[in-house]
């Protein structure tokens, strides 16, 4: 069931265009991802759903009704601010009661809704502190507990994780997905980081220059990308630009590389993911060439390999130690079908 | 717990023992020497003549008394004392009235406009003081510029009495003291994080309520600021009251003036002096205090 629908939202800061013709359809209950670098208009479109900016054409409906019609304070979309924007003359637990003390609610009820969120979000000893005095960490599970204590019918995260270290920030990754499931209410998220977007969200909509590029779920996305920028920008890919004709995919200075040709003829760019390239002898795979480097990662090691007449090194992946030197010559290999060929 | 981190990493980086004490009393000497002989000691000696009655041809007769103290217990002086408070109270009143949402528009107004609205304001100081409150003579005055023209397009026949009374007092002093009020307050609205606005509309609170949870109770304490920096100097202000008063009502300042060199009563002047001074401490204590309290409310 659609919650949201955003058809045709355009947005121009003088002469920046920050929106394009931007469509999308967000689902009831699922956690949603708007992921691109930054600049790519990501974060406008998220003040828009807020009520803090406003598209010059399109629509944005919520339930079927008018969102651009109603002002931020009457929206039941709630966002978490990049910088948690925490009051701080308030305490903790005053912090979390304000938005309910808007609706106008008893007393009592304040009182325990505020309670039970700051017991979900394991922060029921600090409801007397002031943000001041408590972590980063700590202080985002405020802005969230904050947010979602309203029971909106969408939330919005804007960069939900990027203030925190490393560590809390895998910790509250799992945090903000186990709340999800709990809460029932639909997330969307903005973010730049990939393996943000990749591991919280159910689908993921990538975003350029103000356009969507891609809707898709997670493995999607990384298996099946649709266009250039987002063969480039989701996971390390190798990309081959030449052109589709009646025979194949031709490289200049490379010759036919394999694939199945399923776009029709012309300039086309072929990406293939590093773990899909196997290295076996030159001379009998889709092109030779020489390691040049090997670093070990751990779980896997990258090869790459100096390809002449092609100016970015092929990247391999494999599991474990790589048993290969630099300066070996070495044939590529791959399944036409963990190719994937995207428009130029 | 960062603060004692902090505090632990100054301490390791500064000099210690006697060569911080050394760089301290260097830098501080020179300001302390001016605070001392400029400030403190003149202001001791004034002090005292509060303990010994004047003499028969003014100077002061040096036995010890609290005469001075019994005197201020006078009708006529408690009353001067009162029309101070109410005339200052009502100017700070009306400056914070007028100044905070002047000082809430400049923080919104595009940069550019930011600085023109800013020295704008400023302008009138690099104008001696004296001479912009002659200027209100000559606007207020019976054939003045506001009279010329109310008579002008026919609203009055007669020039009104606008100068020489506690309202023309409080118009100059409103005038004197209006940017003390408002640059403080435009200082803590331009510091304020947008977002918190916006936080408080998304959580459901109208632009009004917003403005009284979230806005005022984060600047209140630059507007108290602005609230002593406003009634400190036109509690105890001499120049308006003299210029624009007209010698009937006088103030705090006047009296104090008058016991100085027109009664040449340099104890009992003395003694309003430390009146003063100490309704000064007290609303400086009170300030801090209160500002305290809102942060932590």
């Amino acid at each position: 069931m659609t919650l949201l629908s955003i058809e045709g939202v355009s947005r121009k800061f003088g002469d920046v265009v920050a929106l394009d013709q931007v469509s999308l359809d967000i689902r009831q209950g699922e956690f949603f991802a708007l992921l691109g670098p930054s600049g790519c208009g990501k974060t406008t479109l998220l003040r828009i759903l807020a009520g803090f900016e406003w598209p010059d054409r399109g629509a944005v409906r919520l339930d079927g009704a008018d969102l651009l019609r109603q002002p931020p304070h009457r929206r039941p979309v709630n966002l978490m601010f990049q910088s948690y924007a925490l009051f701080p003359h308030m305490t903790v637990a005053r912090n979390v009661a304000y938005g309910l003390e808007r609706e106008g609610l008893p007393k009592d009820e304040i009182r325990t809704r505020v309670g039970e969120v700051l017991e979900k979000v394991g922060l029921d000893t600090m409801a007397g502190r002031r943000p001041g005095q408590l972590s980063g960490g700590q202080q985002q599970r405020v802005a969230l507990a904050r947010a979602i204590v309203k029971r909106p019918r969408m939330l919005l995260l804007d960069e939900p994780l990027s203030a925190l270290d490393k560590k809390v920030r895998a910790e509250m990754q799992l945090e903000l997905k186990r709340l999800q499931h709990e809460v029932g209410i639909t997330f969307v998220v903005v973010t730049h980081d990939q393996e943000e977007a990749m591991s919280l969200a159910d689908r993921i909509a990538v975003m350029d220059n103000g356009r969507i590029e891609q809707i898709d779920a997670p493995i999607a996305l990384y298996d099946r990308p649709r266009t250039r920028f987002v063969a480039d920008f989701i996971g390390a890919n190798n990309l081959f630009t030449g052109t589709v004709t009646a025979t194949g995919f031709e490289v200049p200075g490379l010759g036919p590389l394999p694939c199945k040709p399923d776009l029709p003829n012309g300039l086309a760019v072929l990406a293939v993911r590093p773990e899909r390239v196997r290295l076996g002898e030159p001379g009998r795979g889709a092109a030779d060439g020489t390691v040049v480097d090997v670093s070990f990662f751990g779980g896997v090691s990258h090869i790459a390999v100096d390809v002449p007449g092609h100016d970015r090194k092929v990247l391999a992946a494999t599991q474990g130690p790589a048993r290969i030197a630099p300066g070996a010559p070495v044939g590529l290999f791959w399944n036409p079908d963990d190719a994937v060929l995207v428009p130029a | 717990m960062s603060g004692n981190l902090t505090k632990a990493s100054e301490t390791s980086r500064r000099p210690r023992g006697w060569g911080r004490a050394a760089a301290a009393a260097f830098f501080l000497t020179p300001g302390l020497i001016a605070l001392i002989v400029l400030a403190i000691v003149p202001m001791i000696l004034m002090l005292t003549y509060m303990f010994f009655p004047r003499g028969r041809f003014g100077g002061v007769v040096y036995e010890f008394t609290l005469e001075n103290f019994e005197r201020l217990s006078d009708p006529l002086y408690l009353g001067v004392i009162g029309d101070s408070f109410v005339i200052a109270g009502t100017v700070t009143l009306l400056a914070l009235l007028i100044g905070y949402p002047a000082a809430y528009a400049i923080a919104q107004l595009p940069p550019r406009w930011k600085t023109i609205a800013l020295l704008a304001i400023m302008l009138p100081f690099w104008t001696n003081f004296l001479i912009r409150i002659y200027a209100w003579i000559v606007l207020l005055s019976g054939p003045g510029l506001v009279n010329g023209a109310l008579t002008g397009i026919g609203l009055i026949d007669e020039p009104l009495d606008l100068l020489y009374n506690e309202g023309t007092i409080v118009l100059g002093l409103l005038y004197g003291y209006l940017s003390l009020m408002i640059l403080p307050i435009y200082s803590a609205v331009e510091k304020l994080d947008p977002r918190l606005r916006e936080a408080s509309a998304n959580l459901g609170a109208s632009p009004a309520r917003t403005f009284f949870s979230v806005t005022l109770p984060l600047t209140l304490p630059s507007a108290l600021i602005g609230a002593v920096l406003v009634f400190v100097p036109s509690f105890g202000n001499y120049v308006v009251p003299e210029l624009l008063g007209g010698g009937k009502a006088i103030m705090l300042g006047n009296m104090i003036r008058d016991q100085f060199l027109k009664a040449r009563d340099w104890p009992f002047g003395a003694t309003l002096s430390l009146v003063m001074i100490v309704i000064t401490f007290i609303l400086l204590i009170a300030q801090a205090v209160a500002s305290r309290r809102v942060r932590n409310a």
